[in-house]
């Protein structure tokens, strides 16, 4: 008898309950409905939707931050909505959200090249500029491809520090990531050109594989050293291998001995530089690759460029771009950092 | 009228039907689908009229194609989990169809026949957690953890970091066309068939009156003449074989058959069945709950989203309205109880049934 009555007594408590969270949750949005609005009213003002490849990467909060200091600028609005996971898919519905709402441009980092492309092409048949930076799509899906530096720059500023490192005479060798990573293969290609054109008397005696696992590029620094003991430099192009490398040596006899550069992040770096482990490493400033694709973006939707080859543009600080073959656009050199800047940068 | 109960079970068992004593409209409106259904009116409404961009029709567009993978999916695992099992293998198993119809769409088989081929795969995946289940006498938890990594490890396995994308276009725009001018996409129309399909196994069938039975007692279910294992091998099959046709979906949709495709889509289903009100622990559970459940947590997400709420946000809001629908049942009974316990404060509330009224003894696992 009292069953019964609690049976329909509790849907209904249920109901309320969960009206309740659901209340809180909807208040909340409710409160931030003015800048979405504001923001996506009118498709021609500059405003701006950034999405990561996921949330929570400090790669991209840098970005970010150079995105909505670039758009601050120019006045434009600046907004960042992601996935909390970096698969193929998961940035479909942020795109169609910023479609529907109206967004001037879409800066995006592509976690797949493909399956975001639907999303991407449908916002471009509705008038939003799309802008991919750091990791590109199929050309066919975006206006403009920021890239964050070619490849040769690249090559030619670790091949330069190495050799102002040790002098520009002696052995040297890689730990690079993967064996088939295409990135660090074809940095490597440059190296051993610049190397062979450039700097004669260096000698590239061996490249390992550190498979961009921190223990495992740990163990190869080791080895390296050992079959090697001849060896003045390391380069490492890849953000786990330097840091996993300097940490051997941080705390081995070759401290300050065997030199060590590559691509790195200041965070991940700046006990080593402080040390002495490492005089100095370069990667692009993900924070200028933000401000970079943010004016981009604003150059597209103002029509002052079409993305077609040859457009250039303004970007504050950093200058004047034109855009290159397939509309890529490239940021330029890798910033080096040394005991001098690292202070600077915080990601 | 009780004599159609007979002996002993008669006065034991006029409490647990007593669901059944109330009118029909009372026990149609005071069910947790509804419940879950009128939040979804609730939610739906107000973000309607409170959400920028929200009533543009384009929202049920895009509403609908991102919810049809874990509809699809929903629909067997409620069945799965009514039992008393559950399946954790589902997102796995469409990577793994996704890139089966990747693969044989690539070495020059007909899109049909890939497509048909990747869904037999799917429904031996479910088969092989069927058996181990149901011959082997494994827990469905333990045997869907280890297949979960086993069908994505080979599905990451056969096409590396690499993803196919050479899709006909006929084939990927088949996935996001509209019906005729509306906004309505054409997958609503397989969608509903196979929501009627399910409905109609669940709770028109003498298979689904035994999926409730198993879910209550396996045994009683098995000396009333229910084939336990059976059913069980049964359900896991079909809960491949449409992750299958997800994985198909999926791939079309994005044009991209990869390894990580659909990567945790298992927690979003498994979510969105228990908020429609399918007991974890089986024996209840319908059709209209779970869908309200789906599209709930999706028009949830998508007003958050409209709204310019990330990805976080949108997951600690599902996470607490679930937590709230798990817990609430628990709390209102135990609140029930104490009160009860008080006495004749809340006697007077309670309306008092007549000891004449017909047990109208459908045995309805639906509606608890």
């Amino acid at each position: 008898m009292s069953k019964k009555f609690i049976a329909g007594r509790r849907a209904g408590t249920m109901a309320v309950a969960m009206t309740a969270v659901l209340g809180l949750a909807l208040s909340a949005c409710g409160s931030s409905d003015t800048p979405a609005a504001s923001g996506g009213d009118s498709g021609g003002d500059a405003s701006l939707t950034f999405i990561p490849k996921n949330l929570g990467n400090a790669y991209f909060d840098a970005s970010n931050v150079g995105g909505a200091a670039a758009a601050k600028e120019f006045g434009g609005t600046w907004k960042q909505v992601g996935p909390t996971e970096a698969t193929p898919d998961s940035q479909v519905s942020f795109i169609n959200t910023a479609v529907q709402q109206g967004a001037g441009a879409i800066v995006i980092s592509a976690n797949d090249p493909k399956a975001i492309g639907g999303a991407l092409q449908q916002g471009r048949d509705a008038g939003t500029k799309v802008v991919t930076m750091d990791s590109d799509t199929d050309p066919s899906y975006r206006d403009l491809f920021v890239s964050q530096a070619d490849a040769a720059g690249i090559a030619t500023s670790e091949v330069t520090q190495i050799a102002d490192q040790i002098g520009d005479s002696g052995e040297i060798a890689i730990l690079s990531a993967t064996a088939n990573a295409t990135n660090q293969n074809a940095w490597i290609d440059l190296m051993k050109k610049d190397l062979a054109d450039n700097h004669p008397n260096i000698k590239l005696v061996d490249v390992v594989y550190g498979d961009d696992d921190d223990q495992t590029s740990f163990d190869k620094t080791a080895a390296l050293l050992q079959s090697h003991p001849g060896l003045k430099g390391i380069i490492s192009p890849t953000t786990v291998g330097i840091s996993a490398a300097a940490r051997y040596l941080s705390t081995s006899e070759y401290k300050g001995k065997v030199a060590l550069t590559g691509l790195g992040t200041p965070n991940q770096m700046r006990d080593f530089i402080k040390d002495g482990t490492v005089t100095s490493f370069a990667l692009w400033n993900p924070e200028d690759l933000g401000f970079l694709a943010a004016y981009a973006a604003d150059a597209l939707i103002k029509g002052d460029i079409t993305g077609a080859e040859g457009d250039s543009f303004e970007a504050g600080k950093l200058g004047s771009y034109t855009v290159g073959a397939d509309g890529v656009v490239v940021l330029g050199d890798p910033t080096v950092f040394d005991k001098s800047n690292i202070d600077d940068f915080d990601f | 009228m009780s004599s159609l109960l007979t002996g002993p079970e008669t006065t034991g068992a006029r409490p647990a039907y007593a669901d059944h004593q109330r009118p029909w409209w009372q026990r149609l409106l005071f069910t947790r689908d509804a419940a879950v259904l009128a939040l979804l009116v609730a939610v739906t409404a107000y973000s309607i009229t409170s959400v920028p961009f929200f009533s543009n029709d384009i929202t049920l567009y895009f509403l609908v194609l991102d919810l049809t993978p874990i509809l699809l999916i929903a629909l067997p695992m409620t069945l799965v989990i009514v039992t008393g099992e559950i399946d954790l293998s589902v997102a796995s198993t469409v990577a793994l169809s996704s890139v089966l119809f990747g693969v044989l769409h690539r070495d020059g088989v007909p899109i049909v026949l890939a497509a048909l081929l990747a869904l037999v795969g799917a429904a031996v995946c479910g088969a092989v957690n069927g058996l181990l289940v149901t011959r082997v006498g494994l827990p469905s938890l333990a045997v869907t953890i280890g297949t979960l990594a086993l069908y994505r490890g080979i599905a990451v396995g056969l096409l590396g970091t690499t993803a196919i994308t050479d899709w006909p276009k006929n084939w990927t725009d088949l996935a996001k066309q509209k019906l005729g001018t509306s906004m309505v996409p054409l997958v609503v129309i397989p969608l509903v068939v196979l929501v009627l399909a399910f409905a109609v196994l669940l709770h028109f069938t003498s298979f689904g009156r035994g999926v409730y039975a198993v879910g209550l007692s396996q045994e009683a279910a098995r000396f009333s003449g229910v084939d336990v294992a059976r059913t069980k091998l049964v359900l896991f099959t079909l809960s491949g074989l449409v992750s299958g046709l997800a994985g198909i979906y999926f791939t079309l949709r994005y044009g991209s058959a990869r390894g990580d495709n659909a990567n945790g889509l298992e927690l979003q289903v498994i979510a969105a069945v228990l908020l429609g009100g399918v007991s974890i622990f089986g024996g209840r559970g319908a059709i209209p709950g779970v869908l309200g459940g789906v599209f709930l947590i999706g028009v949830i997400a998508s007003a958050l989203r409209l709204a310019d709420y990330s990805a976080n946000v949108i997951q600690i809001v599902t996470g607490l309205l679930l937590i709230v629908s798990v817990v609430a049942p628990s709390l209102i009974g135990w609140a029930s109880r104490s009160r009860r316990r008080r006495g004749p404060v809340a006697t007077p509330e309670r309306p008092v049934v007549s000891e004449a009224a017909p047990p109208t003894h459908v045995p309805n696992g639906a509606s608890k």
